[in-house]
């Protein structure tokens, strides 16, 4: 016995086809924008010395988190990198991330709010997160190439794609989990609703939502290899050539450069939302 | 006018609620209907007025309604049916942004766990109401300052919630809630949460600033002392039922029926009965113009009785007379009563709770003068008609 054979990837296809016929142009100028605001900020990055660089981040994460370790690590941290011939490249990664992320957090939160807000477009949003988190990203890597082209838009669609979900869920949560009485003494005292989510349900999410950024930002880093897969260089392009020609230690060395950048950003994010806790 | 007025409101927790109020017109219990139709009553047909300046607190155990019911006037939770009028206006129909002013101007709302921002400091939310009604910062501190001192907080504005102890989150509440100088106080179990101590503290300070602000407070309460401590007048409440309305004293000495009865058998009478409600008339005084020592044994002998208030020109209490003083006088051929008078005997005000007059009363050779707040004569206690007030109360629940 045989069952029809659905179509459905085929369908797919025509209408992943048929948006690019159409609407292609537009996207392909978004690229071009973004891709040349990347580069400034790539540029701009670049711009400032290593040695200058590596002690003003360790002072910045040493100050914002207040905590020394943190400072030290990341001296140490980044020194290794630059020793390892890394630099630039981490420099890319940095750069997508950052971007990745602020794209993300900017639909991200306002997302987040709405679903917290409306009943609807909580059940709108729920499945699509679903969607956005468990389909494999290399099956949305192959159409992302037609609408931006290949390179670091394609790398940054993707990659916030998969990094955002979190970012839209724990300031939902967030929201959410403010206590009933303060939402009551809120309504008593006839704040609008703006009032209500500007003066009470951000400030007190605030730890909430920093947990999703920080999230958004460690997904972003997990995706970099297979950004660099459509063209993103950086880290993960280190990576990525060293698995092509089986060189072992360089790969490495650009996955312990990883693993630096990572644990930096995750700290300094960490305190920063437990702070904005007290 | 009363200030606030409750007119048959029901509210129903539930997908169809108007189909169960024929069912509790036809007096089906609330077990019943949540059995047959899934509907949860949390108020059956309140009806109730708050007057101006009053204290009326709703009182009942969990579950009967109460807290609903406060949410009912400010609709926090909206009314299935029944109107609710503040100031003579009907709250049910306002739109969201007449209800929104409402809230603003003249509900102010203190609540059992304090709500209080975690995130904003004591000054910060003391001025919330201000804030969001768009005052100005520099008008809103102030007046957010001079609540925190009314309530005894001066100096803590700076403080995070989180930094003080119950008592004082709850004042802060208070302040909140007084900053905006509503006309009317909503108190949800306000000192429910915190420790006995501290409670009895917090209501002797609710009762003092009352004395001044003279606010229009609907107060919730489990607790029957602090019901009738606070109270003008009680609305006691069962399974969203209203089952007795009246003064504390109506309660305590007509309770509507066994469940009202049973509640009040714990309540501290002592502390309930007032010298008011446990003085007698006074049946005989001597006048110091006009009466001399024998027709003070007259009048003493008439009303069998041992002892005489006697009564200057305005009607106050100048001293006491026994029948040894008069006779005394007698013997001396002098008609001065106040020559052989108790000059200025103890007195107490009307207000004064038993518990204390039993203390006044155990060494007092005489009767004790019950004086209004002009000093004149109102009543007097004897030993024996306070005990037997006391006592009387207390049988009503081995009689039952």
């Amino acid at each position: 016995m045989t069952i029809p054979r659905l179509p459905l990837g085929d369908w797919i296809e025509a209408t992943i086809n048929f948006l690019v016929e159409n609407l292609s142009f537009l996207t392909k100028a978004f690229s071009e924008i973004t891709e040349n605001g990347l580069d400034w900020i790539e540029a701009g990055l670049k711009a400032i010395p290593e040695w200058l660089f590596i002690p003003l981040f360790a002072l910045m994460a040493w100050r914002l988190t207040r905590n020394r370790g943190v400072g030290l690590f990341c001296f140490f941290g980044f020194l290794l990198i630059w020793s390892m011939d890394l630099w630039n490249a981490t420099i890319s990664t940095l750069a997508l991330v950052l971007v990745s992320t602020l794209v993300s957090i900017a639909i991200g939160v306002p997302v987040g709010i709405f679903a917290a807000m409306s009943r609807p477009v909580y059940r709108l949003v729920m499945p699509i997160l679903d969607v956005m988190q468990t389909m494999p990203a290399f099956v949305y890597l192959i159409p992302a190439i037609p609408f931006f082209g290949l390179g670091k838009v394609a790398a940054i669609f993707s990659t916030v794609v998969f990094a955002m979900p979190p970012s839209i869920r724990l300031t939902c949560l967030g929201i959410k989990q403010v206590p009933g009485e303060l939402v009551e003494c809120a309504e008593a005292f006839g704040s609008t609703r703006w009032q209500r989510l500007f003066k009470l349900e951000l400030p007190m999410a605030t730890p909430t939502i920093m947990a999703g950024v920080n999230q958004t930002v460690m997904l972003a880093l997990s995706m970099v290899v297979i950004a660099a897969m459509i063209g993103a260089r950086g880290l993960g392009g280190e990576v990525w050539k060293a698995i092509q020609r089986m060189q072992m230690g360089d790969g490495f060395e650009a996955g312990i450069g990883i693993v630096i950048v990572a644990i930096a950003l995750d700290r300094i994010l960490q305190k920063l939302g437990s702070r904005s806790k007290a | 006018m009363a200030k606030i007025e409750v007119e048959h409101l029901y509210k129903i927790f539930g997908p169809n609620p108007s189909k169960v109020i024929p069912m509790l017109e036809k007096g089906m219990p609330k077990d019943e209907i949540m059995e047959k139709t899934k509907h949860g009553v949390g108020i059956n047909d309140a009806s109730f007025t708050v007057e101006e300046g009053e204290i009326v607190v709703v009182m009942g155990l969990s579950g009967s309604g109460k807290s609903t019911l406060v949410r009912c006037i400010n609709r926090l939770i909206e009314p299935t049916s029944g109107t609710v009028r503040i100031d003579g206006q009907d709250v049910t129909s306002l739109d969201n942004e007449e209800l929104r002013k409402m809230r603003l101007t003249k509900l102010g709302m203190v609540f059992q766990n304090f709500a209080l921002y975690p995130h904003r400091t004591v000054m910060q939310n003391a001025e919330y109401g201000l804030e969001i009604q768009g005052v100005d910062a520099s008008v809103r501190r102030e007046k957010a300052a001079n609540a925190l001192s009314v309530v005894g907080l001066g100096g803590w504005e700076d403080s995070l919630p989180s930094q003080l102890s119950g008592g004082m989150q709850q004042r802060v509440g208070l302040a909140r809630a007084l900053a905006l100088d509503p006309d009317i106080l909503l108190m949800d179990e306000a000192f429910s949460a915190l420790d006995p101590l501290i409670r009895s503290d917090m209501q002797d300070e609710l009762i003092n600033l009352q004395d001044d602000m003279q606010k229009t407070i609907l107060f919730i309460s489990h607790d029957l002392d602090e019901a009738l401590k606070l109270g003008d007048r009680i609305v006691l409440m069962k399974d969203g039922r209203i089952v007795q309305t009246g003064t504390p004293e109506d309660i305590l000495t007509n309770p509507a029926d066994d469940y009202v009865e049973r509640f009040v058998e714990n309540a501290d009478i002592a502390q309930v009965l007032t010298a008011d409600s446990v003085m007698k008339r006074c049946e005989a005084v001597a006048y110091l113009k006009s009466d001399g020592p024998r027709s003070a044994l007259r009048k003493m002998r008439k009303h069998a009785i041992s002892s005489l208030f006697v009564i200057d020109s305005e009607h106050r209490v100048a001293g006491v007379l026994t029948v040894e003083d008069c006779r005394t006088l007698v013997e001396k051929g002098s008609r001065d009563l106040s020559s052989a008078m108790t000059k200025d005997p103890k007195t107490v005000t009307l207000d004064t709770p038993a518990s204390e007059l039993i203390q006044i009363i155990y060494d007092l050779p005489y009767p004790l003068a019950v004086v209004n707040e002009n000093g004149r004569l109102k009543g007097v206690i004897v030993r024996g008609t306070l005990l037997g007030a006391l006592a009387e109360r207390g049988n009503t629940d081995d009689n039952s």
